[in-house]
């Protein structure tokens, strides 16, 4: 049921990511571009995901416990340090430079496209890389 | 340099599908929808990390441009760049960099502005602003 579950709201996610664009680097990289061939779409990707999100989370976070756990598992909300702004800094420019952030770049796999193939490969790298020299400090994850 | 069209009614109700996802997921599992997070622990499991429900989410995500062709009777429309070292350099920092800010787009773009958190913000303003400098550099200074 969990692993079920947790592949149905994977393809909602990928289903989403298609139908908004958000799954095409040259959509996104036009949306970061202000000053040329500006498509605001993606705008109205993050209203329509954090309308829905803001309203569902306030209600299921009503809830004692999650319905298959016995615990929600929620990231802290501050503090505000060097590492988020640097790590979000360091992810913002791979995104402006490739136009692949993690999800539409999983979600392009089947499609096989060369710079997807490259880009994928290269991100595990980035991921084992950063948690090999985090386990050094454990910390919590926002997501 | 390819022109996309503005959709904003496909793209609002594919963020309304995101965001289905992400509050199902919180529902069922008590988890947040942030696609590093995930991909982290079906990659490099930690105790209590759940690698199998992790690798699902990943299943899922895979499997949509399988169905949707059949589903909707499009092509899923989508151009990557071919200039293959850019691309490998794109994602060490996406990987590196979402792992060190504990989050990407979808954790703290849109799960975490959804629940008003200020470390959330702060990193969406930061990656925001970023890639839109690097877009403008890239295109409009050096103009590749």
């Amino acid at each position: 049921m969990r692993v079920f579950l947790n592949f149905l709201a994977g393809l909602i996610f990928g289903i989403g990511l298609i139908a908004s664009g958000m799954a095409d680097p040259s959509k996104v990289l036009n949306f970061l571009d202000f000053t040329g061939t500006w498509d605001p779409s993606l705008a109205f990707v993050m209203a329509g995901a954090i309308a829905v999100t803001s309203v569902g989370y306030a209600l299921v976070q009503r809830r004692a416990k999650p319905v298959l756990e016995n615990q929600f598992q929620i990231p802290a909300k501050w503090p505000v340090d060097a590492r988020l702004v640097l790590g979000s800094a360091m992810f913002g420019l791979g995104w402006g430079l490739g136009g692949f952030c993690p999800g539409p770049a999983i979600t392009a796999l089947p499609l096989a496209a060369p710079g997807t193939l490259v880009f994928v490969p290269a991100m595990g790298i980035g991921i084992a890389a950063a948690v090999h020299l985090l386990r050094r400090s454990p910390t919590t994850t926002d997501g | 340099m390819v022109i996309t069209n503005f959709t904003p009614l496909q793209s609002a109700a594919g963020g309304a599908l995101i965001g289905l996802s992400a509050v199902l997921l919180l529902l069922f599992s008590g988890r947040i929808a942030g696609i590093i997070g995930i991909l982290r622990r079906a990659l490099l499991p930690a105790a209590g990390s759940r690698p199998l429900e992790a690798a699902a989410f990943l299943g899922g995500l895979i499997a949509a441009p399988l169905l949707w062709p059949p589903l909707t009777g499009e092509a899923v429309r989508q151009t990557v760049s071919s200039n293959l070292p850019l691309v490998a350099v794109a994602g060490l920092l996406v990987g590196f960099g979402s792992v060190w800010a504990n989050g990407c787009t979808s954790g703290h773009g849109v799960c975490g502005l959804s629940r008003f958190s200020i470390r959330s913000l702060v990193a969406t303003l930061t990656f925001m602003a970023v890639a839109i400098a690097t877009v403008f550099i890239t295109r409009h200074v050096l103009g590749s």
